[in-house]
């Protein structure tokens, strides 16, 4: 075998082996070029991965060579690589960020075990990706969510200090209930490979224990994914996080979280039991009409800038989990789309919202004035991130919302398709203040900030814009998106 | 009813959830919130080594003569979930060391009142950073 064989876990070991190294070298700038080069070295990896799977589907890897389903399984499928090449583009781009804006936000002895946890993080976000193990799954995924503790914790504010344990708290509750529905699964299927689980799943639909199961998971991913009622962790932890850790969490953690529903739904279980069957789909939708309401209403009071992009980051996880809920194939293949697409323009926002407190010190609106003319590109940055945020045309923003109209309205559900628009429109609202702040507003003399164009480093400018100008890219041409998504949905409902 | 005296380790992992959830909950404390965090992942723990039970079955070691043993997969697994359980305690111990550092308090409903108020003021309060010469000196 040689070493392209091996790609699917050398995507996780190579930053899973750069976190120790980090430590042992022991120096900001050795640590941020190793993590650099680990990030890099995976999107290219998950680059060759998407061609080898769009050309001849699925791969399966079983690790140490013990073929599945006794041994652990790695399977790579369309779903699977759409979330890992997002994954680790994004980790690229903002640990190339990082550097300026760690130095400047975090105390200097944390710098270096800060990249080895962040790379923690994305080792462990991308095997739930890769993984066709549940269990291995769970290990993963709290993996990800300690590093990912830790990482909240760091933040300079001391509120962020309470908002990690508070995410602690609910994580860990939410990763033992999926233990126990894992635990549930395999009491009465005596295995714990995805694939063959799916098919002995249906056999024991009728089965109590399984439907318990079932609940157990749901609840446990909706955890994780912040749906409207478990979504109380989520606001603090990225409001108070350092800039860089909610730009990285903000654009992936969540999403990953997504996949891991997906994955259960409809790969673990199947479309016809998760959604029909079960009344899961009400309920999805439901609760995401709630919370594209009222955390798009909670958002327009805002006043700390990171506070509303999280409170908007719950509302768009509710219009992802309403198309999931409208259980079609059209529903699910939105739902993809607009997890990357969220995941771009999230990354953008709070990313340029991460330079604005390296260069003024803080992301409140009384920061924003003479944004314009001290920062002109990372102000430009933040109107084009807004845009897509709500949805106009040629922003990628605004495809994800035409399919989730699409979707409601071949579902026959029109209402829901004026609740999407509303939605929007409270997303006017909120980026409007954003936006008005940064270009309207003057500069007072109460506000700290001289008039004299003092614009971010180049590292920080070159991902912000990077993923700026993916937005748009990916508003233009959806060739890429809209047919991986749909043909990623199409597997998905069809069978694995 | 035999059913109920048959299935007493389940009846265990019902109320070990229960009560640790119920002290998660309830406790305003953040080092009691933790211990009904253990007690709360514990209950998954001994619901997966009862799983793996088979009726008079021995223990899963090879010995001459016996051939029912009970399935150590389970027990491997949660090997792995009691790692990742202390883990996440130490980490969540960690976190209160830190809070207790800067809040002087791992009251809830203190923290509560000190972040309330101090969001009327303007500025961010910075953590303060402690070295370990500092430490010893609280100790002594």
């Amino acid at each position: 075998m040689s070493l392209v064989d091996h790609l699917p876990i050398l995507i996780i070991i190579i930053p899973l082996i750069a976190a120790p190294l980090c430590v042992l070298f022991d120096s900001a700038k050795a640590s941020w070029l190793l993590a650099l080069a680990a990030c890099i070295s995976s999107f290219i990896g998950s680059i060759k991965l998407l061609n080898t799977i769009t050309l001849s589907g699925p791969i399966s890897y079983s690790l140490g060579g013990w073929q599945p389903p006794w041994g652990i399984e790695y399977r790579l499928d369309l779903l699977s690589i759409i979330l890992l090449l997002l994954l680790t583009s994004i980790a690229s781009l903002v640990v190339l960020f990082a550097r300026y804006s760690v130095e400047q936000e975090i105390s200097k002895n944390r710098i270096v075990p800060f990249y080895a946890t962040l790379l923690l993080a994305i080792a462990g976000l991308s095997g739930i990706c890769i993984s066709g193990d549940v269990f291995n799954l769970f290990v993963f995924l709290e993996i990800s969510s300690i590093a990912s503790y830790t990482l909240i914790s760091l933040g300079k504010d001391r509120r962020a200090l309470n908002a990690a344990f508070k995410y602690l708290v609910m994580g860990t509750i939410g990763a033992t209930f999926i233990l126990i529905g894992i635990g549930f699964l395999y009491m009465q299927t005596g295995t714990l490979n995805m694939q063959d689980l799916s098919e002995r799943l249906p056999s024991l639909y009728d089965n109590r224990t399984i439907r318990a199961g079932f609940a157990f998971l749901t609840v446990g991913v909706c955890l994780k994914l912040a749906l409207f009622p478990l979504h109380l962790w989520l606001p603090n932890a990225y409001a108070y996080a350092p800039s860089v850790v909610s730009a990285f969490l903000a654009a992936t953690a969540t999403k990953v979280a997504v996949y891991m529903l997906l994955r259960f739904l409809l790969t673990v279980f199947d479309f016809n039991f998760s959604l029909n069957t079960m009344p899961l789909d009400v309920i999805l939708i439901a609760l995401g009409s709630v919370a594209i309401v009222s955390s798009s209403l909670v958002a327009i009071f805002q006043v700390n800038l990171k506070r509303l992009l999280a409170y908007s980051s719950i509302a768009q996880l509710g219009y992802i989990s309403l198309s999931i809920g409208l259980a079609s194939k059209l529903g699910i293949a939105s739902a993809i789309i607009h997890l990357f697409n969220h995941a771009l323009m999230k990354g953008a926002l709070f990313l340029a919202l991460g330079a604005m407190i390296y260069k003024v010190g803080g992301a409140e609106l009384k920061h924003c004035q003479g944004m314009l003319k001290r920062m002109p590109l990372t102000s430009l940055a933040i109107i084009i991130g807004g845009l897509s945020l709500i949805g106009i045309p040629g922003t990628a923003g605004f495809i994800s919302k035409w399919s989730m109209i699409n979707a409601s309205l071949e579902a026959g559900l029109w209402p829901l398709a004026l609740l999407i628009l509303f939605g929007s429109l409270l997303a006017i609202i909120y980026v409007w203040k954003m936006v008005e702040a940064i270009t309207l507003q003057p500069s007072t003399s109460t506000a700290t900030a001289p008039l004299t164009r003092d614009e971010a480093p180049l590292t920080m400018l070159v991902p912000i814009w990077a993923l700026v100008i993916a937005n748009i890219y990916y508003g233009i041409n959806t060739e890429l998106t809209v047919s991986l998504a749909q043909r990623a949905a199409n597997i998905l409902v069809g069978g694995y | 009813m035999s059913n109920v005296a048959g299935l007493f380790n389940y009846w265990v992992v019902i109320f070990l959830m229960m009560a640790g959830f119920f002290v998660v909950i309830s406790q305003g404390n953040l080092v009691k919130k933790i211990i009904g965090l253990s007690l709360f992942q514990a209950s998954a723990f001994i619901l997966y080594i009862s799983i793996g039970h088979v009726s008079g079955g021995e223990v899963p070691i090879y010995v001459e003569g016996s051939n029912l043993y009970s399935n150590p997969l389970p027990h491997v697994l949660i090997l792995t979930a009691i790692v990742v359980s202390v883990s996440t305690t130490a980490v969540g111990l960690a976190i209160i060391i830190r809070i207790k550092e800067t809040y002087n308090t791992v009251e809830e409903d203190e923290i509560q009142v000190i972040d309330n108020r101090k969001d009327d003021e303007d500025e961010p309060v910075v953590v303060e950073e402690k070295h370990s010469s500092e430490y010893k000196e609280d100790r002594s």
